[in-house]
């Protein structure tokens, strides 16, 4: 064990080792940030949409669930980052005016952002379904409109009841982003591999990145356990009706 | 106000409602009754559109529900409902629950909306809960908070679905005593109960249904008196033994 | 792009089914010995014996909190010098990274299949373990003739959808340069230049693959449901 390492300079960049992990942490994060409200948008979305008496829009967004659930993330990543371009004379015309990092970044985000907003849909839907019925009918009986019954009614109780789910969706998405490295993005698992192999120190880079992945599963435990109190109904327990 | 004219409504290929027709006068008090399963709820939720119908029609103060050019939820907001759940919105406090319809549908301001919340929760004898949410409350409780949204919305007829059926026994009179108030100042009701005691306080007629059909409509007197069918004499005899 | 040309899938196709099968085996694998782990590990988690039970859940959050990836670069630079240290050799042993992914797997999926057997234990009621010593069983004959096979069959749609997860998650490893059906893919696609073409058939297989084996589970979670 030699904890030196992380001050040593890395040999053609500037910076020290740990600085170079702290970059990768940044990547890690703001990707999942954006990926993260990407998703959550879409998958309230779709998760709605499954939710409608609509049975058009309940098998689209059936299909938009199972779509991004039964292929591996990684080859989610091969299909937007090279198919994609690929197949689309446009969209290989924008990748090509962006550098290198842009590319991947925006790649990662969509990607992931997609890829979240399925398992997003299913635990919204989930959630709005739990609800007894009679709370929609109660919304449509005072005269709300079904955008307004959803909008102050319906998702947000659903929301709240969702929130240990989401939890663990917020949690699958940060360590998701470690499969952007197969694209190349410079994220926190990209930067622990490199330092591995430049330095052959394996055991101090993956011992660095563990203690930084727990560390931000422990914090992302702590922030939605917060937001779950602050959001609280009182005298209401979840899952009773 | 109220006129439903030869409704039937099929869910799938099973009949749920049966060429029902009745007609609910202005300030008159009009009591459904009838074994579970025969239709009594879904025929009150055709009222208001919150089921559909395949057959026939309905109308509330001469606009058709079954039309779909029909503004529904401008429809919806002059009929007050009352769920046999409460389905109060438990994540807004007692005013927030009294106040959203008044704000969201009929565009009162939020003050306007608050004092007229207000003065309807105060009628029902809770105006000191109206900070707390309702899942603070008890059944009985809800269900007078969910009497006052309704009425909070001025409505110019009311529908009670089993209001009474979810409630700890001890608590269904002080439901109750708010509803024969509401019938006595003359407002239109049209109420799903087993409540018998209620019906023979303050129901001008009763309507005894029995698998999707109407198979009596009588004034109160007749209906008491001597139900012409042999199933609702069975279910008079069986209702009134306890 | 007009000159796609998906012959190349027909030319590699021998080369395709090896990775695939590959994969397929490392998923059965993985999942047998994740459920036998998951199991004893649950039974660890709801010990009564505190150690054990912090043990279990420590090693559970752990895996649980990091990426997969990371995990799997983890075991293929330990284990190797695990098995120096338990052999006493004097070099780690070259064991590389196909067969060190069977050990990470197993290993890793242990505690998703804990959590899932551990809700499949709890949901069991009480009343049971109670009537399996009043009959006289001892604690490990009534785990395994009355509480597991009772939590086993409850979660048996959940096991089986994990392990399409796990058959999806095993594509990782073709990180590692290992030729599962992706790494297949990937050494093709760049052999003969034909990367479009490869990556899209890959996920189309995936798909129809996973798709078809979750319509399965569903059937089944039907089935249980009746029977029940």
């Amino acid at each position: 064990m030699n904890l030196g390492i992380f001050i040593e300079q890395v040999p053609d960049g500037d910076g020290a080792w740990w600085e170079m992990l702290a970059s990768g942490l940044g990547w890690t994060l703001g990707t999942a940030f954006f990926a993260w409200i990407m998703a959550f948008t879409l998958g309230s979305i779709v998760g709605v949409a499954r939710t409608t008496d609509k049975p058009s829009l309940v098998r689209a967004g059936n299909a938009y669930v199972e779509l991004f659930r039964n292929i591996p993330l990684i080859v989610q990543f091969f299909v937007w980052y090279f198919v994609v371009p690929g197949l689309v004379p446009a969209v290989k015309a924008w990748v090509v005016s962006l550098d290198p990092t842009e590319h991947q970044f925006v790649t990662s985000i969509v990607c992931l952002g997609l890829f979240t907003s399925a398992r997003i849909a299913e635990q919204v839907r989930a959630g709005i379904q739990s609800l007894s019925h009679g709370q929609r009918d109660a919304g449509y009986a005072i005269g709300l409109t079904r955008p307004q019954t959803y909008r102050h009614v319906l998702l947000p109780m659903a929301y709240r009841i969702i929130i240990p789910p989401l939890t663990s969706e917020v949690m699958n998405l940060i360590k998701n982003t470690a499969v952007a490295y197969s694209i190349g993005l410079v994220e926190l698992f990209f930067r622990t591999r490199e330092m591995a192999e430049m330095t052959f120190r394996y055991f101090e880079a993956f011992a660095a990145a563990t203690l930084i992945y727990m560390v931000i599963a422990m914090s992302a435990n702590r922030v939605m356990a917060l937001i779950e109190r602050r959001v609280a109904v009182p005298g209401y327990i979840a899952g009773g009706k | 106000m109220i006129e439903i004219k030869n409704v039937s409504k099929w869910y799938g290929s099973f009949q749920v409602l049966n060429h029902c027709s009745t007609h609910v006068r202005k300030g008159e008090v009009v009591v459904v009754c009838g074994p579970s399963g025969s239709g009594k709820s879904t025929l009150i939720k055709t009222v208001n559109a919150l089921e559909p119908f395949q057959k026939g029609e309905i109308t509330v103060d001469g606009i058709s529900v079954g039309d779909s050019k029909t503004d529904l939820p401008k429809l919806r907001a002059k009929i007050g409902m009352v769920f046999q759940n409460f389905e109060l919105f438990p994540h807004m406090k007692i005013t927030e629950n009294l106040t959203i319809g008044q704000i969201k549908v009929l565009g009162r301001s939020p003050d306007e909306a608050r004092e007229r919340g207000l003065k309807m929760l105060d009628r029902v004898g809770l105006i000191d809960q109206m900070d707390k949410y309702p899942g603070q409350l008890s059944g009985g409780q809800q269900q007078r908070v969910a009497i006052a949204r309704a009425l909070s919305m001025d409505p110019i007829a009311m529908l009670f679905d089993e209001p009474t059926s979810a409630l700890d026994p001890e608590m269904i009179n002080e439901v109750l005593d708010v509803m024969v108030e509401l019938a006595q100042e003359g407002m239109t009701m049209m109420c799903v109960t087993h409540e018998m005691g209620f019906a023979r306080k303050v129901a001008h007629r009763v309507i005894f249904m029995d698998q999707g059909s109407i198979v009596e409509d009588a004034t109160k007197d007749d209906f008491f008196g001597k139900p012409r069918s042999e199933r609702a004499q069975q279910f008079l005899s069986k209702i009134l033994h306890h | 792009m007009g000159e796609l040309d998906f012959d190349v899938i027909g030319r590699s196709l021998p080369y395709l089914l090896k990775g695939l099968q590959y994969t397929v085996q490392l998923t059965l694998v993985a999942a047998l010995g994740g459920t036998v782990f998951g199991t004893l590990l649950a039974l660890a988690r709801l010990s009564s014996f505190k150690p054990v039970a912090l043990v279990a859940a420590g090693y559970v959050n752990l895996m649980r909190s990091l990426p997969l990836l990371l995990v799997i670069f983890w075991f293929y630079f330990l284990v190797p010098v695990l098995i120096q240290q338990v052999t006493g050799s004097e070099r780690p042993p070259q064991i590389g990274a196909e067969r060190s992914a069977y050990i990470t797997f197993i290993m890793f999926e242990a505690a998703y299949f804990c959590e899932i057997m551990r809700a499949g234990i709890q949901s069991i009621s009480r009343g049971q373990i109670g009537a399996a010593y009043a009959v006289g069983l001892t604690y490990w004959q009534s785990m395994k003739l009355i509480i597991l096979p009772q939590a086993f069959r409850n979660m048996l749609p959940v096991l089986l959808t994990q392990s399409i997860i796990l058959f999806q998650d095993v594509s990782l490893v073709s990180l590692l340069n290992v030729t599962d059906f992706v790494g297949a893919a990937v050494k093709i696609a760049q052999r003969d230049s034909r990367i479009v073409e490869m990556y899209l058939f890959v996920a189309i297989v995936y798909f129809v693959l996973c798709y078809t084996l979750s319509l399965m589970v569903k059937r089944l979670q039907h089935r249980i449901a009746i029977v029940r």
